[in-house]
């Protein structure tokens, strides 16, 4: 029963993905092709996903990026053992596209399904670049979406929220600052870009909920970006020039600021050795920096998957249907329904 | 040849497996159709998987694939569509898209001008229009009933079939024939001179008719008063 062969399918928001992943024996699972497809510019005048628009562009893209994704590979269909595919939370039009072709698929190939979590497959993309999670881990889920601390105890089974932004994700708040600042959709790369050439100590923005009496694990993001509007604001009403750098820097160091001290207490309050960060705001190079030091000085091991890796794409899936095939999970039935809101906690329907 | 024939247009789910052969009409081995406007996406290819048990064949067995293309919502369409294509795919067979009033107006018997109108919501008709002989003479179009039922008279149909045309019988004043549906023999029957002749399919396009809802952010809301 060596190497297993799984596709994967993503469709939960405005990237086609598909990819392909091998399983051994002893659990590991090496990467063999990540074909994206991303409607993302066809978004960028209207400021956020338009959900029909990245409907339509699932459907034209979900084919060919499939065939994209098989030719990277050096396999045929007649190789796959297992389908796994993105059930939610997502869109609900959107996550319906790639359901549906996942079904077709293992239907045709007469293989298993795997509808799976979306979260659970950020979080099992950096198995395919750093090996198997140890157990237990914390991730720390920071995407457009989402902004979640997980106590992962086991990839297939068992993931356990935490703590979660109350407003506002971390991501979410670099797409709202970016309007502020007229910068281009999406906000993260351009204020991270910015960031760099500014001083981040220049103005004191707010970290929400690290007060002694806020909810410890929780986030809020929506104040921040209030604060950095009004400070902006102000000095347009004043006249003065904007120091873009400044404010960029300022605002991406609370949000760094307040991330990593979370996700550190979590991991030293609950004993947890390994620390994952995942999802697209990963990819920012605060983030992961600061991260690095304060794990460092708390003795914790941190993984960050490469930036392809963190934004939404088919290898994660396939690497999440991957740990579920080695968990000997059940597979899903074909008549599975899409669920726009799947918690965390459950990583298979 | 063996085809399968899909349209998630309506908001019935259909799935048939159709026999089809030089000189003679296409024949439904095993069909299935769940009426249930939500559920495109959970039914459909379980019904693939029991016409084709149904017709005592394997995928494998098949020759091509049809799908309605619409017009229809656009998420229950879409299902149709990724289906189909997949199972192009995956099996390595042409899917040949037709639409899905044309597979309606196919399926009413007698030869007389007709209106095909399906449910587009929001108090809209999909519809088109076709001549005695069949041909497809105006159409798909998207409208409302009592803009359709003003042009009435200068399209000069004799009758309606449908669900839209059932829905607004009353604002369009003509006699409604079954079917409210396509089926599986008429969707295969709109596409067998181009099954038969092995053609070339069309690109997998869907007939939308509405552009996305989506607009473009004005000015940004100011957190601060001027
Ligand atoms: N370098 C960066 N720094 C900060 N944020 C970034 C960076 N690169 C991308 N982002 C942000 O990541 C977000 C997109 O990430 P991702 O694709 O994982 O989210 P999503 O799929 O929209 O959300 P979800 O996974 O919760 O459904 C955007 O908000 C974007 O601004
Ligand atoms: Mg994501």
């Amino acid at each position: 029963m060596s190497e297993r062969i799984v596709l994967g399918i993503e469709s939960s928001c405005d990237e086609t993905g598909v990819g392909v992943v091998r399983l051994y024996d002893d659990g590991r699972v090496e990467l063999l092709a990540d074909e994206v497809a991303s409607s993302v510019e066809q978004h960028a005048r209207f400021g956020g996903v338009v959900p029909e628009v990245a409907s339509r562009a699932h459907l034209e893209a979900m084919i060919p990026t499939a065939r994209r994704a098989l030719a990277a590979s050096g396999l045929g269909l007649e190789d796959v053992h297992s389908v796994a595919v993105t059930a939610g939370p997502g869109l609900a039009g959107a996550l319906l596209v790639g359901l549906a072709s996942a079904k077709a698929y293992a239907a045709v190939l007469g293989k298993p399904l795997y509808g799976v979590n979306h979260l659970a497959g950020h979080v099992a993309a950096d198995t395919v670049q750093h090996g198997p999670l140890p157990s237990p881990c914390l991730a720390l889920l920071v995407s457009g979406g989402h902004t979640q601390l997980l106590l992962v105890e086991d990839l297939a089974t068992k993931i356990t929220e935490i703590g979660s932004t109350i407003d506002d994700a971390a991501g979410e708040a670099y797409d709202k600052v970016a309007r502020v600042l007229n910068l281009p959709y999406p906000g993260g790369p351009p204020i991270d870009r910015l960031a760099k050439q500014g001083n981040p100590e220049a103005i004191a923005f707010p970290r929400g909920l690290t007060g002694p009496r806020d909810a410890k694990y929780d986030f809020s993001f929506s104040g921040l970006k209030t604060a950095v509007a009004r400070w902006v604001e102000e000095r347009e009403r004043a006249g003065e020039p904007i120091p873009l750098a400044d404010v960029a820097a300022s605002f991406q160091e609370a949000v760094a600021d307040v991330l990593t001290a979370k996700a550190v207490r979590a991991a030293t309050e609950l004993g947890v050795g390994t620390l994952v960060i995942s999802g697209g705001v990963a990819a920012n190079s605060r983030l992961s920096g600061l991260a690095g030091e304060r794990c460092a000085e708390a003795g914790i091991e941190l993984r960050v998957p490469r930036p392809r890796l963190c934004t939404d794409n088919g290898a994660m899936i396939a690497a999440l249907g991957a740990h579920l095939v080695a968990a000997d999970v059940a597979p899903s039935e074909l008549d599975i329904a899409a669920d726009p809101a799947l918690p965390v906690s459950t990583v298979s329907i | 040849m063996l085809v399968l024939a899909l349209d998630t247009a309506t908001p019935a789910v259909t799935a048939g497996v159709v026999a089809l052969a030089d000189g003679s009409v296409p024949r439904t081995l095993a069909r299935r159709t769940t009426v249930n406007a939500r559920a495109h996406g959970e039914l459909l290819t379980p019904h693939v998987r029991e016409v084709v048990a149904e017709a005592g064949i394997t995928l494998a067995e098949l020759h091509a694939v049809v799908v309605g293309a619409g017009p229809g919502p656009f998420t229950g369409l879409r299902v149709g569509m990724v289906t189909a294509a997949t199972f192009g795919h995956a099996l390595d067979r042409p899917v040949y898209p037709v639409g899905t009033l044309d597979a309606i107006a196919v399926a009413v018997d007698g030869a007389e001008p007709l209106l095909v109108a399906t449910d587009a919501r929001r108090r809209e008709v999909y519809w088109a229009a076709y001549d005695a002989a069949g041909n497809r003479v105006t159409g798909p179009h998207v409208q409302r009933p009592a803009d359709l039922a003003e042009r009435l008279p200068e399209l000069a149909v004799r009758r309606a079939a449908g669900q839209g045309a059932e829905l607004y019988a009353d604002l369009l004043g003509l006699p409604v024939a079954q079917p409210w549906h396509p089926s599986p023999d008429a969707l295969v029957a709109v596409a067998a001179k181009d099954l038969l002749t092995g053609a070339d399919p069309a690109p997998l396009t869907p007939l939308y008719l509405r552009r996305p809802d989506a607009e473009v952010p004005v000015a940004r809301k100011r957190v601060t008063r001027p």
